[in-house]
């Protein structure tokens, strides 16, 4: 969509501070650099100012103006978005949401927690957990805010049990475009009632709506849970593994794989060992239940299927201190990666679980003829890779034109064996030309129709997704 | 090199409940594990077993059930062990505790080198590891954080002192109780669980040890009375500070300095 947008001028910043407290409105010096990107950093672009808003009025008064001034507005949470998602590339209002932090409402006649966006999932998990209760949805980064993992219908490590965001969403208020506020589900269980708008904004990217309060379905808190970290001779055995270990019916709630590499990283990262690093490829499995004996007996199956499998051991962690030494150096893997090199970039192509291995060998064979250093990691179970392009000591030239080669067989070959361009860090900016790729006309014509009955005048978060 | 390493149960979380009135433990459909700083212990022993070889025994005192840490311990492929278990042990105080430990090590051979973790997560005492060499008449080195070298004769360590390190060469027979972060433990090992789960653990018991006189073990032999055990006063101290960002980077830093998050 081609569109002239109004430039911010002092009336618009006037305006601004007239809705919120005047700190809480950043222009030119005062605007922090972390603004201009997100956690890839290869996508810059600074805001003309910045809104720290605290509630649904503000936001609703903020989008009526841009809606009536035509200026972009791009909502962002902590940042830690993986695809450029929350950079304003068309400049105007960088919309913050992370002071909008509070609970608002545990029910637990409902099983349900209404939380503000801003919330971050680490405090989710620490608050229901201290009542006994479980929000399953478990990506690595735990300083993402709960707004930002709705947009991008983050995934996370217990996906192959309990599924992903979209699954433990109930309601949402939303701000739309033109500063109007809808609410979409509720506090209940089914609902047939139309299309379910809901489930349009998740994994929106902040393109239709702005997410001011959510409200997320809990289940009760598992008692017990128990990892294995299975080292096998070679990723593709360990890899080859998962299959039967889904058809044994006893099933995980996650399933990762990892490399020995990646492990060295992490440890140089956080400057402490991992409990085993000996092999060059391991399964890191866990499983839950309400007693050590139904957790036992359920995976003692697995690993013996592992064992025969060709797994060199099966270890179990079993206590918090061993899940931590595990668990912790597993949610910095992506830190330690990009720690280990001078810039990168990723594929979090999804594909159908019986072709994790296919898809791993491939990245192997590109890492080989196109000489560029790859690393990858993710979630066996569910078939979302995590596959990292690393820059190292390449000339930005050589990097570029090996990165644009690498993506696009990568994406190819991810379509080939059925799968999609994203799991669960989504399309953003970055990943545009990937989706149209993969998609075709009819489909993206469809998202941009989508898109058009959200936001006719495409001022929310443009250049994204579909745009 | 033949190592000892002493290890004991301890309930699985650190909220235990009390009976207010007893100043018991509510221990009941509590999940129970190794005391954390006893795999530290047992790692430190793994070690020095790929280095030097030898054997590694471990022994723990507690009830029957006390027999699980000592599996998990064959599960981290520790050689032998033993359960010194007695009605007549119940109640020990931090002394019983380590004169029975000491005769039990006793009853089970000659060691050169006595592993400790440096204190359990129940107890927090750190006195039963110092306590047994005495009872022993060896040396020992507690808040061990590095071994530096051994040799046939002496191993030289690193010990952690609040505001110092200091490094001891020791004689064996010692023994040493250690830091946390020695090394980092390895997991129990499914496999090693098939090959031990029929593996015998040997008991031991009041009339298996040399000394045999009631009043030394359990409550009889523990001077300390505890008239009441109540949980400490939850300390959650915070502080805000203001500033420009500058002077509060430079006091976040001083504090971080102060606290030995970071060094100069």
């Amino acid at each position: 969509m081609s569109i002239t947008y109004k430039r911010i001028d002092a009336e618009d910043i006037e305006f601004l501070k007239s809705v919120c407290d005047p700190e809480r409105v950043m222009t030119g010096e005062a605007i922090h650099e972390d603004y201009s990107h997100d956690e890839l950093a290869s996508i810059h672009r600074y805001p003309d100012v910045v809104v720290e808003v605290e509630s649904r009025e503000e936001v609703a008064e903020i989008m009526k103006y841009a809606w009536k001034k035509c200026i972009p507005v791009t909502p962002r949470g902590q940042g830690t978005g993986l695809v450029g998602a929350a950079v304003p590339v068309k400049g105007g209002i960088l919309l913050s949401l992370v002071r909008m932090n509070k609970i608002l409402e545990l029910d637990e006649d409902n099983l349900t927690l209404t939380v503000e966006p801003g919330v971050l999932l680490m405090e989710i998990s620490k608050y229901v957990e201290s009542h006994d209760l479980f929000y399953p949805p478990d990506p690595a980064e735990k300083s993402a805010t709960i707004g930002g993992n709705i947009n991008t219908n983050a995934g996370g490590m217990r996906a192959v049990k309990y599924g992903v965001t979209r699954d433990f969403i109930r309601g949402l208020e939303v701000v739309l475009p033109n500063g109007e506020i809808v609410e979409m589900g509720g506090k209940i269980v089914k609902d047939s009632s139309g299309y379910s708008l809901k489930n349009l904004i998740i994994g929106s990217e902040g393109t239709l709506g702005i997410v001011t309060a959510a409200t997320l379905r809990l289940l009760p808190l598992p008692r017990i849970a128990i990892s294995l970290l299975i080292p096998f001779l070679t990723l593709e055995s360990a890899i080859g593994t998962v299959p039967k270990i889904i058809k044994s019916k006893n099933i995980p709630t996650a399933i990762e794989y990892m490399e020995r590499r990646v492990i060295l990283n992490a440890e140089d990262y956080l400057g402490k060992k991992f409990p085993d690093a000996s092999s060059d490829a391991y399964l890191l499995l866990t499983f839950d239940g309400n007693t050590r004996e139904e957790v036992e007996k359920q995976y003692e199956k697995v690993a013996q299927i592992c064992l025969d499998a060709g797994a060199l051991d099966v270890f179990i962690s079993d206590t918090p201190e061993r899940q931590d030494s595990i668990w912790s150096a597993r949610g910095a893997f992506l830190e330690a990666i990009k720690a280990s090199t001078t810039e990168m970039d990723e594929c979090d192509v999804v594909v159908p679980r019986k072709n994790v291995a296919t898809f791993i060998r491939y990245t192997r064979q590109i890492e080989k003829e196109l000489d560029i250093r790859i690393a990858s990691f993710g979630h066996a179970g569910d078939g979302n890779l995590h596959v990292y392009l690393l820059k190292d000591e390449m000339d930005d030239e050589t990097y570029r034109k090996k990165l644009t080669a690498a993506f696009d067989r990568l994406y190819k070959k991810g379509k080939e064996l059925g799968g999609h361009v994203s799991g669960e860090h989504g399309i953003g900016y970055a990943k545009r030309e990937y989706l149209r790729k993969t998609t075709g006309d009819t489909y993206m014509q469809l998202l941009r129709n989508i898109k058009t009955a959200f936001d006719a005048k495409n001022i929310l978060n443009p250049e994204k997704i579909c745009d | 090199m033949n190592i000892l390493v002493c290890i004991k149960q301890v309930p699985g979380t650190t909220e235990v409940d009390l009976d207010e009135k007893t100043g018991v433990l509510k221990r009941d459909g509590i999940d129970s594990k190794m005391n954390p700083y006893d795999l530290y212990a047992i790692e430190t022993a793994l070690k020095i077993r790929e280095t030097q070889g030898g054997k590694i025994k471990v022994l723990s005192m507690g009830p029957p059930q006390a027999a699980q840490v000592i599996r998990e311990a064959y599960m981290m492929g520790v050689d032998e062990g033993a359960l010194l278990t007695d009605p007549k042990f119940a109640g020990a105080d931090v002394l019983a505790t380590a004169y029975t430990l000491s005769q039990g090590i006793r009853k089970m051979g000659d060691f050169d080198l006595l592993l400790c973790g440096k204190m359990t997560t129940d107890g927090d005492t750190a006195q039963v590891g110092p306590e047994i060499a005495e009872f022993l008449q060896i040396p020992h080195v507690s808040n061990v954080r590095k071994i530096l070298s051994m040799d046939e004769k002496a191993i030289t360590v690193e010990m952690d002192m609040p505001e110092t390190v200091e490094i001891q060469e020791v004689l064996f027979p010692c023994l040493i109780t250690v830091e946390k972060d020695i090394y980092t433990p390895r997991l129990p090992s499914f496999k090693l669980k098939l090959k031990t789960q029929t593996k015998e653990i040997p008991h031991i018991t009041l009339q298996d040890l040399e000394d045999q006189d009631i009043y030394h073990y359990g409550l009889n032999g523990s001077p300390t009375q505890v008239l009441k055990i109540f949980p400490p006063p939850k300390k959650e101290v915070s502080e805000v500070w203001t500033g420009t960002g500058e002077e509060l980077a430079r006091r976040l830093a001083e504090k971080l300095k102060e606290l030995k998050f970071i060094r100069e």
